[in-house]
């Protein structure tokens, strides 16, 4: 299986691609055939992705299961995983089914919207598998196209607004991100991203129309970059696109953007930016900590204060991005492991909360907090997953939740002690707006008319939520089962990251004398 | 050996061929049918540009000069002639069916074409200032004239006449640079002016003259600030027409430009570098705002083309072999990308009405997915988003840019792609996310059908080798520049 992670990749788009010529018509059949090939496909990569997971070395530090082909202008074709990645990879294979099976319900175009999704799978799935500068860019800004669609086409009432935002605001970040790609290839004579890694970029302090850039090329280049990821990921203050998108995007739009689409910025961060501009990074370290910071505590209280149930987990996604910005930039194991670790999980929590929203507003067609209560009496299923997914927001211990956070506060408090103190408090605000969104929903008295004739999860629903659970509670009791596969490789990220820098200040003593 | 006129002529062979087959048709119309030979005539004259384009690309490699150097046929020449033949080819197929239901169908149309196609070819081959003006002129005659072809349209004969006082002005500027650059250089050969420039300074008079001369040129590629004729000449003249604007004129003026550029002046780069920079920042600009209160199609297009001759031009700035491939890899798709969406433009209609308002293709996505994605794919592509073809001809120039010390012009270029993207998206958000509004027609002709779907799929497929497009670019670029 030479060609695993190329097959893996394009087996969705592949599906899309029978749909989009074979699938004739818009009648129930048309419709139901439509979902079965979509769900059929996104199952069958799954499958298939095991073999990856299953053929992956986790002592070895190198990229594994590598493809590589000539391409044009000196780029190359160039796919692989490590450990860094790999687990990115199974989480898009794991939520793709669940997204494609929540979109049961969907009605209106049905198949446009299975092409959509399946071919946003293979972008994704092509973003954490690409090991060249330029195919990384192709599948990380291609993925816009789909998802300005399924915005745009399924979306809710304010839906235009939401999706030009979401796609002005993420391509303004990404351009800039190109031409520091540019800059790269001119300087290191190549797009390969392993050869990347060992390139040493300058670092000599210049300055540009009287401004002293410390850190010099590299400042500049992680700034390019740190402006693409920074709104992906989104740390605050450039994190306004999300709320819109999630509240506008349907149910399995917003899973996929909160489980997967977030994650592509942590992952470039520990990709490019840590092993890339190791100067660039240590110079900008305090300020991205202290956004970080910001971030954890201001989205917690803006959290508070929502009325809407998407709008609420959407700041609560961007306060535990800001968890995650923190462990990468502590640059210790504890902090990129648990940053690493925090994205798996909230890719699994962040997706189950949505798809509870989605489940009540499929019945009641609205998100408003207020237009609940007491669900507890009519749904105590629905109530107990629901009080499942709320603890592990919460970083409850026992589940997943609790070990990302814990990881990445002791791996900060060692860089920077005031960053973790501020941020710890945003532990107890997230189980303040939590907490307060499950009682407001869920507990009271059964008093509104028209909740008095809901009904509990269904078995498709159900089925739905049971991996998510297994997940979140299997990672909670026995996180070793993630660290064991990414500590080999982020041990040797940040000895990698040590030694240059240790260089760097080296080379810059000695040019001081 | 003495170059003989038998020598010379067969160099000019292509040039020839599609002249006198020009005069002839004209002939044979005039005296023969008349307008009922038209439709033949498009034919015959697209099929004998496809077979020139398809003669020159497989014509023997190396440089030959005619008449004293006037006539350059090199590997640059012959790419650019390849891209004019082939869209022209394109865009008068494309225009037929248009045109005949709407009785615009007289049998000058594709005559005048042609000869435009002679003097654009002229144009890419020019050695000499003489030579470089003699085609210009025979394009630009031919384009007033079909500008202005449907004569009880106001609107298309105020285009022409606008077009022709325009063109006329930026012809006198032109012509008072080349004869600034005759003064001083003391001969209008290329090859001879170079050589003056080789020697130490560049004469304060030699650089009067060619600025001149870049602003007669950047009217042709329609560069700001002299873009002022592009919406209104593309707005009023009949669509097939602005199709052809759009496309084979706007790469045998880029090409023109660099030979101009790389020939004569090839050594006082840096001194023409920071005037092409700035006329493509300021194009990429312009037009990327300007088109953002568009509703009009035609104009929207037309402040489209201004901001992606911007890009081109970012190429040349660098000035470098790889700036002129990155440009001749930009026309390409350029062209590629509007002859499709000209072919989308051509079959938007009401009731067998042409419409060029953007709000008529509210939910077009619903009645005719296909066209509807395959215009998605060159609407994504013209804004230059991955995976489609379009990003690499951004990449190219990006690059050239950063590789020619021009980072502030390539950071520029982004943030305008930027801004213009919002248009293009706009379009898409019509077909796809709109209201139920008055209905298109769903009438299409299979040529522009076609023409739709080929060009859609060379975006999506040409990223895996580009159609080998690459290697004749640098190919084409290294006879140029060196």
């Amino acid at each position: 299986m030479d060609n695993l992670l190329s097959i893996v990749t394009f087996i969705p788009a592949l599906a899309a691609l029978i749909l989009a010529v074979f699938l004739r018509g818009e009648d129930e059949a048309a419709q139901r055939n439509a979902k079965w090939v979509a769900l059929f496909a996104t199952g069958a990569t799954f499958l298939v992705s095991l073999f990856i997971l299953a053929g992956f070395d986790p002592a070895d530090t190198g990229f594994q299961f590598v493809e590589q082909g000539e391409w044009l202008l000196g780029l190359q074709y160039k796919m692989g995983v490590d450990g860094i990645s790999v687990l990115f990879v199974m989480l898009t294979t794991f939520i793709m089914p669940l997204a494609i099976l929540a979109s049961w319900n969907v009605t209106t175009r049905v198949k446009d919207y299975m092409i959509a999704f399946l071919i946003l799978e293979t972008l994704m799935l092509g973003v954490f598998m690409a090991l060249d500068l330029v195919l990384f860019y192709l599948f990380f800004e291609a993925g816009l196209i789909p998802m300005f669609l399924i915005i745009g086409i399924w979306g809710g009432a304010n839906r235009i607004y939401a999706s030009f935002k979401f796609f002005l605001y993420t391509f303004l970040g990404s351009v800039l991100m190109l031409v520091a790609m540019v800059g790269m290839f001119a300087e290191a004579g190549t797009t390969d991203i392993e050869v990347l890694m060992t390139h040493q970029f300058a670092y000599e302090d210049f300055s540009v129309l009287g401004v002293h850039i410390v850190g010099g090329m590299q400042t500049l280049l992680f700034l390019a970059f740190f402006a693409s990821f920074a709104v992906k990921m989104p740390m605050w203050p450039v994190h306004t696109w999300l709320p819109d998108a999630h509240v506008q995007a349907p149910t399995a739009g917003s899973v996929v953007l909160a489980a997967i689409l977030l994650k592509m910025g942590g992952y470039g961060f520990l990709r490019f930016s840590l092993p890339m501009f190791p100067v660039g990074s240590e110079v900008m370290t305090p300020l991205v900590l202290w956004l970080s910071a910001i971030a954890v505590v201001y989205t917690s209280l803006v959290a508070l204060v929502q009325e809407d149930m998407k709008k609420l987990i959407a700041y609560s996604s961007v306060a535990h991005m800001g968890f995650v910005t923190m462990g990468i930039f502590a640059a210790n194991q504890q902090g990129v492991d648990g940053a690493i670790f925090q994205m798996l999980s909230h890719g699994f929590i962040s997706a189950a909360l949505f798809l509870i929203v989605g489940v009540i507003y499929d019945r009641m067609h609205t998100r408003e907090i207020d237009a609940y209560g007491g669900l507890v009496n009519r749904m105590p299923a629905y109530a107990l997953v629901f009080m499942l997914f709320t603890m592990a927001n919460v970083g409850l211990p026992g589940t997943s939740g609790f070990v990302g956070e814990f990881l990445t506060l002791m791996g900060t408090f060692q860089v920077n002690t005031w960053v973790t103190t501020v941020a710890a408090s945003g532990v107890i605000f997230s189980a303040g707006y939590a907490l307060w969104l499950y009682r407001r929903v869920v507990f009271g008295d059964l008093i509104k008319e028209s909740l008095k004739t809901i009904t509990d999860m269904t078995g498709r629903e159900r089925a739905i939520f049971a991996p998510l659970v297994v997940m979140t509670l299997l990672l909670g009791v026995y996180p070793s089962l993630v660290t064991d596969i990414i500590g080999p490789s982020t041990t040797a990220l940040i000895s990698n990251y040590d030694t240059s820098l240790a260089a760097a200040e080296a080379a810059s003593q000695y040019a001081a004398n | 050996m003495e170059p003989t006129i038998q020598s010379d002529l067969s160099i000019i062979l292509p040039e020839i061929v599609l002249a006198v087959y020009a005069m002839a048709a004209l002939m044979v119309a005039v005296y023969g049918g008349k307008d009922r030979l038209a439709p033949l005539l498009v034919w015959t004259t697209a099929g004998l540009m496809a077979v020139l384009g398809l003669w020159i690309a497989s014509a023997s490699a190396g440089t030959r000069v005619a008449f004293h150097g006037m006539f350059v046929d090199d590997g640059f020449a012959r790419f650019a002639k390849v891209a004019i033949l082939l869209s022209a080819a394109s865009v008068l197929v494309m225009s037929q069916d248009y045109m005949a239901r709407r009785g615009l169908l007289r049998f000058e149309f594709p005559i005048l074409v042609a000869l435009a196609a002679v003097g654009m070819m002229m144009m890419v081959s020019a050695g000499d200032l003489m030579a470089l003006y003699m085609g210009l002129e025979l394009q630009s005659l031919s384009l007033y004239v079909v500008a202005a072809l449907r004569r009880d349209s106001a609107k298309s004969t105020e285009a022409g006449l606008k077009y022709f006082v325009l063109g006329a002005l930026s012809s006198g500027m032109l012509l008072y640079g080349a004869s600034l650059i005759y003064g001083y250089a003391g001969t209008t050969l290329f090859s001879g002016i170079i050589q003056t420039a080789q020697h130490g300074e560049v004469s304060i008079g030699l650089l009067f003259g060619m600025v001149f001369l870049i602003s007669g040129l950047a009217f042709k590629v329609s560069a700001v600030p002299f873009h002022m004729w592009t919406p209104d000449v593309y707005e009023g003249s009949p669509t097939p027409v602005t199709a052809f604007f759009a496309t084979a004129p706007k790469v045998a003026a880029m090409a023109l430009f660099a030979r101009v550029l790389h020939d004569a002046f090839g050594h006082a780069v840096a001194d023409w570098s920071q005037v092409i920079a700035l006329l493509s920042v300021a194009s990429m600009f312009l037009g990327a705002v300007a088109a953002i209160g568009q509703r009009d199609i035609k104009r929207l297009m037309a402040y489209s083309s201004i901001a992606h001759m911007g890009f081109a031009l970012m190429g040349l700035a660098a000035g470098t072999a790889f700036g002129v491939q990155a440009m001749l890899i930009y026309m390409a798709i350029y062209v590629t990308m509007n002859v499709g969406t000209f072919a989308f433009i051509l079959m938007m209609e009401r009731n067998g009405q042409p419409v060029t308002d953007i709000t008529a293709l509210q939910m077009y996505s619903r009645r005719e997915p296909g066209k509807a994605l395959a215009m998605l794919v060159l609407l994504f592509s013209l804004a230059g988003v991955p995976p489609m073809l379009g990003f690499f001809g951004k990449f190219y120039v990006l690059r050239a840019a950063y590789e020619g010390g021009l980072v502030w012009l390539a950071v520029a270029g982004v943030v305008a792609s930027v801004i213009g993207a919002f248009y293009y998206l706009r379009i898409v958000y019509y077909m796809y996310f709109g209201e139920e509004g008055e209905e298109l027609d769903t009438h299409s002709s299979p040529v522009l059908w076609g023409f739709l779907m080929v060009s859609a799929a060379v975006m999506v497929l040409g990223i895996v080798n580009m159609f080998g497009v690459e290697g004749a670019a640098a190919a084409a670029a290294a006879t140029l520049v060196n």
